[in-house]
């Protein structure tokens, strides 16, 4: 094991060995290393969070036809910092009648259950925090502190159009959790193992969003609404509640927020990686191919994730700044009316296929066609009942045909 | 002491106190909240003992599921979140003897049993115990009847739920 192939676990024994020399016991050395290796994930986690701060308001800016910050350093590099001595001198307010304790708690447990992900984040074959059997399991009860830590915020506000917001964002992440569920089964099935680092060594031949595309277009769907960003955005909704769960807060508080937010963003970004496109591995086999295997060295492997990271979340952010904001009643009705049945038929069909066609040489083509099919007659059902709604809309003859159809607009 | 039991004692502190306080707190969003850290403190103990499926499964229910819907039936249906009442009726101390009673009586029958003070010993983990889990769940050997059932019991009660709520709007 030398630094170049194994870096962490070589850092670790080195340190563990030095604790030894100092006279601390195994055991001891043990805990002390595993404290260090935290906090150093930790910081990893949150200097990529200020680095994003700069990402996101620079990406936007183009999206937008305007050039964002270039005044600090070059291309304006260095606006996070600016942006966190702002944070951190302005004033901290309570509001009056706020739950203080719970008020001060909501921003940590909202940054921390963006933190707890990255325990399990394969940064790349021997760079993880851990591995554990129930990883993507892990995901989802990590993602409940999220809505916890909404709840609390807008609670302990007293402010009316927090409360509003907090509502709006539980209904959103309690109602896109079922699809998210499904659709992290599906990995699941193919790859037979519930660890990540296993789901991602199973795609080293192909990605699972080649087997399974709807799939992944259900993931990324439910991972944009649990974030709570455009479409899904209702929570914070600016034009009709200011700001929602976060209106009270100030200065570094509303910054922990706002880190969560972005860092929540690129790590489900991460997870599309991970989950649908090989992680920090997926060449389709080239790593084993003589002259390539220095892609299976893992500081390429963590640049490949970053990158890969990076991309899911550019196309996250890409949805948030080009998509007008969704209503509550469509919302709800589009998660449970279409993505949730749709998601439990594609559950099915990827585990009907999966059984069959494995040990085939037509797998791969088995599982994709499997999921276009599935596509064209959701497409197909989605015509017809477009063009119902259309036809309704345009000969409002019978009132009572208008009435079912009433969560249609512009019916008078 | 090991790391592990540190971690337990400190686990196991945190459940009793927090347990206590959700009976105690008179805001009721806040006995919510206590009672989301007391779940916790269970799932921290399911982790201890190497079931990391039963602790997630743990969070994502009770913590995900129950306790914010609990927090949301407070916040929507309580206008004063503040009990005022009295906390206890006059005869606490007779039933806080009681219990005391019953808590030495058990103690006291359970210390003359031999398996009281034994070591526990250690679980066997061979293999992967989630797939192991799956397998038990659905073999005819095991629990696929209880399974079944369960799942039998939880659809008639999302059919009873949809019933009353959609029997309301009519």
């Amino acid at each position: 094991m030398t630094f170049w192939n194994d870096p962490i676990n070589f850092i670790a024994d080195w340190l563990q060995d030095v604790f030894i020399g100092w006279g601390a016991s195994t055991s001891v050395a043990e805990v002390i290393t595993s404290l260090i290796g935290i906090v150093v994930m930790i910081l990893f986690a949150m200097v990529i969070a200020i680095a994003l701060v700069w990402v996101e308001r620079k990406v936007v800016a183009r999206f937008q036809d305007r050039l964002g910050p270039n005044r600090i350093g070059p291309f304006g590099i260095f606006q996070p910092f600016a942006d966190i001595v702002k944070l951190v001198i302005k004033e901290d307010i309570i509001p009056a009648g706020a739950d203080r304790v719970v008020f001060n708690m909501a921003p940590v447990i909202s940054l921390a259950s963006v933190i707890l992900i990255w325990a399990i984040i394969p940064l790349a074959s021997n760079i993880y925090g851990v591995d554990i059997n129930v990883g993507v399991l892990y995901l989802v009860a990590v993602g409940s502190f999220g809505t916890l830590s909404v709840i609390m915020a807008g609670w302990a506000s007293n402010n009316k159009y927090a409360l509003i917001g907090a509502f709006r964002m539980v209904a959103t992440m309690i109602s896109y959790e079922i699809p998210m569920v499904v659709a992290l089964m599906i990995p699941t099935i193919i790859s037979g193992t519930m660890s990540v680092q296993g789901i991602t060594q199973a795609q080293s031949s192909v990605w699972f969003a080649i087997l399974s595309p709807l799939g992944f277009l259900l993931f990324m769907i439910s991972a944009i609404a649990e974030l709570g960003r455009s479409p899904f955005d209702l929570n914070e909704a600016e034009s009709e509640i200011v700001a929602g769960f976060h209106i009270e807060y100030t200065g570094m508080k509303f910054g922990l927020f706002y880190a969560g937010e972005l860092l929540h963003a690129f790590t489900f970004g991460g997870f599309m990686a991970v989950l649908f496109f090989g992680g920090y591995g997926g060449f389709f086999g080239l790593e084993n191919v003589a002259g390539f295997t220095w892609l299976s060295n893992p500081f390429i492997e963590l640049i490949v994730f970053l990158v890969k990271a990076m991309i899911g979340y550019w196309i996250i952010m890409w949805i948030k700044y080009s998509m007008p904001r969704i209503r509550i009643d469509h919302m709800l009705a589009f998660n449970w009316k279409f993505l949730t049945p749709l998601a439990f038929v594609l559950l099915m069909v990827t585990a009907l296929f999966d059984k069959l066609l494995a040990p085939t040489q037509f797998y791969v083509a088995g599982m994709f066609l499997s999921n276009v099919v599935l596509g064209w007659i959701v497409i197909e059902i989605l015509r017809k009942f477009s063009k119902h709604e259309r036809v309704l809309q345009e000969n409002p003859a019978e009132p009572v045909v208008i009435q079912a159809a009433n969560h249609g607009q512009g019916v008078s | 002491m090991t790391p592990e039991q540190i971690i337990f004692i400190l686990t196991a502190a945190l459940i009793v106190g927090t347990a206590f306080l959700v009976v105690t707190t008179r805001n009721l969003v806040h006995a919510a909240l206590w009672l989301v850290a007391t779940l916790f403190g269970v799932a921290i103990l399911y982790g201890l003992s190497g079931a990391g499926f039963l602790a997630l499964v743990q969070i994502v229910i009770y913590i995900g599921a129950i306790a914010i819907l609990f927090i949301f039936a407070v916040m929507l249906t309580r206008k004063e979140m503040r009990d005022k009442g009295a906390q206890v009726n006059r005869n606490w101390p007779i039933s806080a003897f009681l219990a005391l009673l019953v808590f030495g009586g058990l103690a006291f029958i359970l210390s003359g049993w031999d398996g009281f003070s034994a070591t526990a010993s250690s679980v066997p983990v061979s293999g992967d115990t989630l797939t192991a889990l799956g397998k038990a769940l659905v073999s005819p050997d095991a629990f696929v009847l209880p399974f079944e059932v369960a799942s039998i019991l939880l659809l008639a009660a999302l059919v009873g739920a949809v019933y009353l709520a959609a029997s309301n709007k009519e």
